[in-house]
């Protein structure tokens, strides 16, 4: 359970047509680090995540999933997701989702053990059996996190997913992936516009700015680097 | 009514039918491929008009066709934005050809009327047990890709994310879709057969919350159109497809009302 690095970044960059969002990122993320990666609107966050997960092919340089974590299990909650008021599933189903598998079509006993453990977890008990089109943007927010975490991931990356959150249900999520985090070593990587919450319940910074990144621990993360800067 | 043989396998085949359109259903709704599925039965009837022209039967021509344009479809619109412009314009293309080759092969209008509206009559134990086979393959598949298809019909960001081969499922499924269009066209007819795909599973959305539960409702709905098409047809002597499509049709409408007024309160 040391920090073995498990994913890293070699001189990455990804350029859509006409529009180079960064380049030349280096990065070593390791077991059990919690990350936040911050910057403005449009800077290159969300492309930064999709390229980790292998959704868009970066035009330069590399990702490296190293072989240390001998199974690199994802656990990823996007920033949008088509959910309409129609949606029919409940949010238990919803859940149970993400089990996919080489398996029979219904899900076992343990199966559904595990995700009544994360629906209680989560603090959706109430709401399990409510469809899911019908929750609100807070709601939606805990299933997806809900779902990520069903199948036990040891990376988990999220995309602003605490944005539409109250204070209370923020703090208590932010509680639940913290203890995941010592208790289970998760690594996290968060995307946020909460500075705040980053100095709270971060370990490192990546801080993306057009054409240059910055990465450090979150203490060096000052007033000034953000707002000077203009950087959130 | 059961004393004639013709009733008896027509009512094998439509239990087959409401049974695959259901479960099938499910999905093709999940997946928003109501279009789709229309434009598969009418390229079904090219496919049969062609079985036609070359002396094969019917069902033949329709797999071949049905089979082929759904891996086209797919390749051509894995995103979906070109989906709707690509179908349409493939639709066109083989209406035209099952137009061309229903005058080549010199059959009269209601060879014609068959295909497209279906028909009871028509249907021998051999065909059942072809329509039986090909649903088995059909469902064989997706009880082995349950769970794949499932995540990436109801939740496709999540799909993609987990790294599911998406686009190897999609293709999938519509060949899926093509063979069971196929095998319910024998007795709704073309024109009539992405009903029996797409208002079951619709109507059954707004009740069930599981995808379980979807399809057993889907099912039981397809198979009270079929069954009572059926037999209102046999005793009225109107066409079979009008009495699934009106009893379909009925049943979507009191479902989206009655969830207007849950909705409402
Ligand atoms: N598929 C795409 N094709 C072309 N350009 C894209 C694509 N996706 C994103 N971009 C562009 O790349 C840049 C970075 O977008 P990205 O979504 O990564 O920003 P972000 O940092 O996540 O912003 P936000 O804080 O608003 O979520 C933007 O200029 C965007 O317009
Ligand atoms: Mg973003």
């Amino acid at each position: 359970m040391t920090n073995a690095p498990i994913l890293k970044l070699d001189h990455l960059g990804v350029t859509f047509p006409n529009n180079p969002v960064f380049s030349d990122l280096n990065l070593t993320i390791r077991q059990g680090e919690v990350w936040s990666i911050i910057g403005k609107n449009g800077v290159g966050k969300t492309t930064l995540m999709r390229t980790l997960l292998h959704q868009l092919r970066p035009t330069q340089g590399k990702v490296t999933y190293l072989p240390s974590v001998n199974d690199v299990r994802i656990g990823y909650v996007p920033q949008f997701r088509n959910i309409d008021a129609d949606y029919p599933l409940t949010i238990r189903d919803f859940i149970g989702l993400n089990l996919t598998g080489w398996k029979l079509p219904w899900l076992s006993a343990k199966e559904r053990a595990k995700v009544q453990r994360i629906i209680e977890q989560t603090g959706l008990t109430k709401l399990a059996n409510r469809p899911i089109g019908q929750a609100s943007g807070g709601e939606k927010q805990k299933a997806y996190l809900a779902q990520a975490l069903v199948e036990a991931p040891n990376l988990l990356i999220l995309d602003e997913s605490t944005a539409s959150l109250d204070p209370v249900t923020k703090t208590e999520l932010l509680d639940l992936v913290t203890e995941l985090n010592q208790r289970l070593n998760l690594t996290v990587l968060f995307v946020t516009h909460d500075i705040p919450m980053a100095q709270k319940y971060t370990h490192q910074y990546l801080m993306m700015t057009p054409g240059k990144v910055e990465q450090g621990p979150i203490a060096q993360l000052t007033h000034d680097k953000v707002w000077e800067g203009e950087n959130v | 009514m059961f004393s004639y043989e013709f009733m008896r396998n027509a009512f094998a085949a439509g239990t087959i039918i409401a049974v695959i359109c259901g479960i099938m259903g499910v999905f093709v709704i999940a997946r928003n491929m109501s279009f789709l599925t229309h434009t598969l039965s009418e390229i079904g009837f090219s496919g049969a008009a062609f079985g036609v022209f070359a002396g094969w039967a019917p069902l033949n021509g329709m797999l071949l066709f049905t089979v082929v344009s759904s891996v086209i479809v797919g390749q051509l619109s894995a995103r979906s934005e070109r989906r709707e412009a690509a179908t349409s314009a493939i639709s066109a293309l083989f209406i035209g050809m099952g137009i061309l080759f229903l005058s080549l092969a010199n059959k009269n209008a209601s060879y014609a009327t068959s295909i497209l509206f279906g028909s009871v009559i028509g249907i021998s134990v051999s065909d059942v047990r072809q329509m039986l086979w090909l649903s088995l393959v059909v469902l064989l598949v997706v009880f082995v890709l349950y769970r794949f298809l499932k995540f990436d019909s109801f939740d496709h960001t999540g799909a993609r994310v987990k790294g599911l081969w998406t686009n190897a499922l999609s293709i999938t499924f519509l060949v899926l879709v093509a063979l069971s269009v196929s095998v319910a066209a024998q007795i709704v007819g073309s024109l009539l057969i992405f009903i029996l795909l797409t208002l079951p599973a619709a109507t059954a959305k707004y009740f069930a919350h599981t995808v379980g539960g979807m399809m057993v409702l889907a099912i039981a709905l397809a198979l009270i159109g079929v069954w009572s098409g059926l037999t209102l047809s046999y005793l009225t002597n109107y066409p079979v497809s009008f009495f699934i499509a009106a009893i379909e049709a009925i049943f979507y409408f009191v479902a989206l009302g009655w969830q207007r007024l849950q909705t409402a309160e």
